[in-house]
């Protein structure tokens, strides 16, 4: 990137070390730093959403509605969590297809599953075999996005259902008195109301989302582990022109160090938005904020 | 192969005991159940070794997180907060290339870079991070009138804590450290994902499932398979840490009993 990198054999130690850091494939390294933040962006709001339609299907007086609600937040809990990651993925991918397939191709007769293959017309593979690397790329994100967004949903679903319980009764119940309908004391005094009592669920989910992103890795993303562990290998003289040893170690110390960062911050700022969240709630927190502000 | 011959060859080949290949085709469900059963010995290996060693270490913890000294406070505040503070799965690879650099200096690190003992380290100090953390939460809600009445009785260090401090610790952090039990069982699922090599494919329970997974590009079984094991052990679990929550409220009278109340919530 400088001008006297041309020549990296001859560099001092820290000459050296800032072209190492500078290279092409480096500037790959930290922009995976990106997709981690860009994950942890789209997932969160996404998992939000599919938490908050998960409760409130789970709280329907429909009871088949309740039961698809509950099962959703049942069966995400109590299976380890990187055996979902792994399987959504395949999941997701399959279901996809098999939908195309059966929308674009519906002349096929041939059995879709066929031994150990998974065989659908070629106008619906997704993405298209003809498709460029980068389409590829994008498809293989989304996918890890929406298993992130499901899993996580369920999570989500479960902190606001309890949430949504704990609002006092009374609230709920001097709404209907002032001749509220049903939705109205949902969206004007229940949904209001049952953030305070979720924020701790949902940032505790949210740390526990922060250290979920580098499972990544294992659904076949270049993420911050994929290029730690590219970059950190031993490099011969004869492949590039920074040879080094074994430095795997130092780069997964990077992202350590990265990670405590995050979720430090998110602390910090979660503590914020929470004593934000309590200012006049009929809560103990709250009370103790009414008591310490002055009159 | 019948069933009955699968299970001969393949229950125990995931210490090495049995047929050597695994099978290559015609993977029947039999094999699947049978294979990802013989992982979870490796799951129940890591899972009880680590809890059983971190629960000393998490006492120890979480008794210097609650000291007055700062010495004592600010390295164990540190420990939880690292450990705690970052993904386990990050912690597993740097954990096992550390040690990986430290064989090439000492021959001791040796056994340090395979799955039963590096891996193992790594679960060891993380479930005392989280648990420590549990346990401190406990600490700080003893009713201050127990510790009291057994300055009153004329008790103090030692047989304070042992006597009084202690089982009251335990009793206040049980429902909680239960959960992380669970949580530590399955994050058992990380090991042979993170670095640490399945060596001769001897592996866990996932790591077999995904082998069948990739072979037959059906997840639809396997996974299944291995949630049905993993919904099992979660059972059995929280039915003897039931047990032992009923031993430490014996003394209580039944409405002032702590409830187990169970909050699945994984991935570290």
């Amino acid at each position: 990137m400088f001008s006297y990198c041309s020549d990296p054999d001859t560099l001092e130690r820290l000459w050296w070390l800032s072209c190492y850091l500078t290279t092409g494939v480096h500037f790959s390294f930290y922009l995976s730093f990106l997709k981690v933040i860009g994950i942890l962006a789209v997932t969160a709001p996404v998992a939000l959403a599919f938490g908050f339609a998960g409760a409130m299907s789970a709280r329907s007086q429909i009871l088949p509605v309740s039961w698809l609600g509950k099962a959703y937040i049942a069966i995400v809990r109590g299976v380890p969590d990187i055996a979902f990651f792994l399987f959504f993925v395949i999941a997701l991918d399959q279901g996809f297809e098999w939908l195309r397939h059966q929308a674009l191709c519906p002349d096929w007769t041939d059995p879709i599953r066929q031994g150990n293959d998974f065989l659908v017309c070629p106008q619906a593979k997704l993405p298209l075999g003809t498709a460029p690397q980068a389409v590829h790329q994008a498809y293989a994100f989304a996918l890890a996005v929406m298993t992130f967004a499901l899993v996580f949903g369920a999570f989500v679903a479960n902190v606001i259902f309890g949430a949504m319980r704990a609002v006092p009764k009374a609230q709920l119940e001097t709404a209907e008195a002032y001749g509220m309908s049903p939705r109205q004391t949902f969206w004007r005094i229940l949904v209001p109301q049952m953030w305070v009592y979720a924020l701790p669920g949902l940032s505790n989910l949210w740390q526990v989302l922060i250290k979920a992103t580098p499972l990544l890795f294992l659904l076949g993303i270049e993420d911050v582990v994929y290029w730690a562990r590219e970059l950190g290998g031993t490099k011969t003289a004869r492949f590039t022109a920074y040879p080094h040893g074994d430095w795997r170690m130092w780069y997964f110390l990077a992202l350590l160090v990265f990670y405590l960062f995050m979720t430090w911050g998110s602390e910090k700022v979660l503590s914020r938005i929470m004593a934000r969240l309590t200012r006049g709630q009929a809560t103990t927190g709250g009370e103790a904020q009414r008591k310490g502000a002055p009159a | 192969m019948s069933c009955l011959e699968t299970i001969q060859s393949y229950s125990l080949r995931s210490i090495g005991i049995g047929e050597r290949l695994l099978p290559r085709s015609d993977f029947t469900l039999c094999e699947q159940v049978v294979l990802i059963g013989s992982g979870m010995i490796w799951n129940v290996y890591f899972g009880l070794m680590a809890l059983t060693t971190g629960f000393f270490l998490a006492t120890a913890i979480a008794l210097g997180k609650g000291s007055a000294n700062p010495w004592l406070r600010k390295p164990a505040e540190w420990f939880i907060f690292l450990f705690r503070g970052s993904p386990l799965f990050i912690q597993f690879f740097f954990a096992y290339f550390l040690f990986l650099n430290l064989k090439g200096a000492y021959p001791f690190f040796d056994p340090f870079t395979a799955a039963w003992l590096g891996a193992l380290i790594v679960l060891f100090l993380n479930t005392g991070a989280y648990s420590a953390q549990i346990f401190y939460g406990a600490l700080q809600s003893i009713p201050k009138g127990e510790v009291e009445a057994a300055d009153a009785y004329g008790l103090s260090g030692w047989s304070r804590f042992r006597r009084i401090v202690w089982p009251t610790m335990l009793r206040l952090a049980w429902p909680a450290y239960t959960n992380e039990a669970i949580f530590l069982f399955h994050a058992t699922t990380l090991v042979y994902f993170s670095g640490f090599p399945a060596w001769q494919q001897r592996g866990d329970a996932l790591y077999y499932a995904s082998y069948f997974a990739d072979k037959t590009f059906n997840p639809f079984v396997p996974y299944p398979i291995l949630a049905g094991y993993f919904i099992l052990l979660t059972l059995v679990i929280i039915g003897l840490f039931g047990l032992v929550n009923r031993r430490l409220n014996r003394h209580l009278p039944a409405n002032a009993r702590s409830k187990m109340k169970l909050r699945l919530n994984l991935i570290r």
